[in-house]
């Protein structure tokens, strides 16, 4: 009777979340039975290695948004550390590996950066990453102005294709032949790269006083002060995290493109459609609700929908159109709180 | 003696301060390395203030959704929207039709916004996102009619009195705008709702058709913004208006409106503007390249906000 009861509870206060992973659990499942070589290992590779890139910063823009702000430069540090990684990403293993670590280190910096203009600027969120997003994307141009790059061609083989031919590349396991191996082989890398990353690092940040800080401020920013909860301190932590994870996305582009290209455009669309997953993953945009789980899930949704253009044999010149309104109607279920409002007032927040 | 700013006025005066800070920094560099000072020549200005009209009207309208607390990110393509259908229709009328695609596009804005209590932030966007494979599918299949029509060209590149008459059609806009900010009911209940709708609200403001009539304001400026565009480019294209959208909330804000909304003068928004043109005139002059002009860009904006005083610690 007790566990129903939690279990409901979870389901109540998480039901975005909820109606997200059924939406992609359903959508996922539809397209592999569409897809003439559905369920197999190739395709889950190709479909996850679009993925990434995208899933990382929507992980990224969950932060800022929990805060009840907006960052609007996670597509450019995406791309400023994209180019980064371009530049940093060759040679013996022990510069590969001090690149990677300098690659997330800019972003992280840089979020750092970010956070601390919010905080002791005391500008506000959405302005203040607008204006560091140009320079970031000034940055990149400076790094790289024409797209382009050298990336460790094992490296890039290795992480962009199934457990297997990772160890097959470095020789681990047996060459990947080892029976311990079986069972995980035919995962993609990526995959078990966001999965480790949300596990290792946003799961602790939630669950530490600054990560549920961030819920607080989310809420009600003037409650959370009052209980002494380390406001600045929670604001700093996950602007800077989100730098830590566009940084990821950025690598892991450059990772899978084998280049670097600082281009505005593309910069932009990241930061939109990472806010399109956001709000997908169940991520209230007014602050305090939702996960970067969620904006993961929301993220894939997104992908997997443009995925269904490739099999389904749709007009290429109608696809803006059926993403633009497919964004429009998920968005919109969020009205449904407006129907289930009894009192006027509680529809100004 | 120390003067005393009303904490209103400090942005304006600020940014006013800027602007020349940069036409003298400009003229500085022009005199040492040409020897002229075309920055100070009133042909140059006029010529900067012309193209920085469309960039005027479209802080303009967004100045509106931004006074609410709100934000409209369907900018640019119901800026291409408007110039494209306006073309493909041609003739007398394209005005009409432009105006009419931003009164619609405004409409459903402020109907997601007001009504299906959507955040703007995501709705505008879907809205633009929406707007764009529209256009992709009525125009990708076949080349339309894309040239501009005679009103086009003469509002947006013709002179009257040796001044341009995009310049005349910016300060109309901004007069009707000026207006309606200081004088009308409308123009307070827009402060009244976006200061704390839900005590405009029980002050029998009709908070909900507030939020619509800002929205349209705000589409219909990006749209005459397309009309005007479309004639200065001789043509309608994809795309066209990309490059106005940031640009846009930057000028606002730089002109003093607070970006949650209540509080702004519709003067800080044109000096934001000018202050956005001329910095752009001047890098370019500079031929600096992309990279330090973003870079230069971001700090400016950075810079400007944490000079203009910060905002209060806590907001409860």
């Amino acid at each position: 009777m007790m566990r129903k009861a939690s279990w409901q509870r979870w389901l109540y206060q998480n039901v975005g979340f909820a109606t997200a992973v059924l939406l992609l659990t359903v959508l996922y499942l539809t397209y592999n039975m569409l897809h003439p070589r559905g369920f197999s290992s190739a395709v889950a590779i190709q479909n996850s290695n679009e993925a990434a890139a995208i899933a990382f910063v929507a992980m990224a823009q969950t932060l800022p948004v929990l805060l009840g702000g907006l960052d609007l430069s996670v597509g450019a540090v995406m791309t400023l550390t994209n180019c980064v990684a371009s530049e940093l990403l060759n040679g013996p293993a022990w510069q590969i590996l001090l690149g990677m670590f300098l690659t997330l280190l800019t972003g992280t910096a840089f979020g750092f950066m970010n956070g601390c203009i919010v905080v002791y600027g005391r500008i506000q969120p959405i302005i203040a990453t607008l204006a560091t997003g140009a320079i970031a994307i000034g940055l990149a141009l400076l790094i790289r102005p024409k797209p382009g790059g050298n990336v460790d061609d094992d490296l890039s083989w290795a992480l962009t294709n199934s457990v297997y031919d990772f160890a097959d590349t470095y020789g681990l396991a047996e060459g990947g032949d080892a029976w311990w191996l079986r069972p995980f082989a035919d995962i993609p890398v990526p995959v078990i790269l966001i999965v480790f990353v949300a596990v290792a690092v946003w799961v602790p940040f939630r669950r530490s006083v600054t990560g549920r800080t961030v819920y607080a401020i989310g809420s009600a920013e003037g409650a959370a002060y009052m209980s002494g909860l380390p406001i600045d301190r929670a604001k700093i932590a996950a602007f800077t995290l989100g730098g830590f994870f566009a940084a990821c996305g950025g690598l892991y582009l450059a990772i899978q493109t084998s280049s670097g290209n600082a281009d505005i455009q593309q910069a932009g669309a990241y930061t939109l459609n990472s806010i399109a997953a956001v709000v997908l993953g169940g991520t209230s945009l007014l602050g305090g609700v939702g996960s970067a789980i969620g904006s993961l899930v929301g993220a894939m949704i997104l992908r997997v929908i443009s995925f269904y253009f490739r099999i389904l044999d749709i007009d290429p010149l109608l696809q803006p159109l059926i993403e633009g309104v497919v964004l429009l109607v998920a968005v919109s279920f969020g009205a449904f709180r407006t129907l289930r409002v009894k009192n006027q007032l509680d529809l100004f927040r | 003696m120390r003067i005393s700013i009303a904490p209103e006025n400090r942005p304006i005066v600020i940014a006013s301060l800027f602007v020349v800070v940069i036409l003298l920094a400009g003229t500085a560099y022009t005199l040492s390395t040409a020897g002229s000072a075309p920055l100070l020549s009133p042909n140059y200005l006029l010529q900067q203030l012309q193209t920085g009209s469309f960039l005027g009207i479209c802080a303009a309208g967004m100045m509106m959704v931004i006074l609410l607390g709100q934000i409209d990110l369907s900018i640019p393509w119901t800026l291409t929207a408007a110039a494209m259908t306006a073309t493909a229709v041609g003739g007398d009328m394209a005005l009409p039709t432009a105006l009419g695609v931003g009164i619609a596009v405004g409409l459903l804005n402020g109907f997601g916004v007001a009504y299906l209590r959507i955040p703007s932030m995501i709705f505008t966007l879907g809205v633009d996102t929406v707007l764009r494979g529209l256009m992709v599918a009525q125009t990708g299949g076949f080349a339309p009619q894309d040239t501009a029509t005679p009103l086009m060209l003469f509002l947006a590149k013709d002179k009257v009195l040796g001044i341009p008459v995009a310049i005349f059609v910016w300060a109309g806009v901004s007069a009707i705008i000026a207006l309606m900010l200081t004088r009308t009911g409308f123009g307070r209940s827009l402060y009244a709702t976006g200061s704390r709708e839900g005590a405009a609200y029980l002050s029998g403001i009709r908070t909900k058709w507030v939020i619509v009539g800002a929205f349209v304001i705000s589409s219909v400026c990006a749209a005459t913004a397309g009309f005007l565009l479309t004639g200065y480019s001789a043509k309608a294209y994809q795309g066209m208006g990309n490059a106005f959208l940031l640009p846009a909330i930057a000028a606002v804000v730089l002109g003093g409106t607070h970006i949650l909304g209540g509080k702004g003068r519709y003067t800080g928004t044109l000096i934001g503007v000018v202050l956005i043109v001329l910095l752009n005139s001047v890098l370019s002059i500079m031929q600096m390249p992309e990279a330090g002009r973003q870079i230069i860009y971001g700090s400016v904006i950075i810079t400007m906000l944490l000079v203009y005083g910060r905002n209060q610690r806590v907001t409860s």
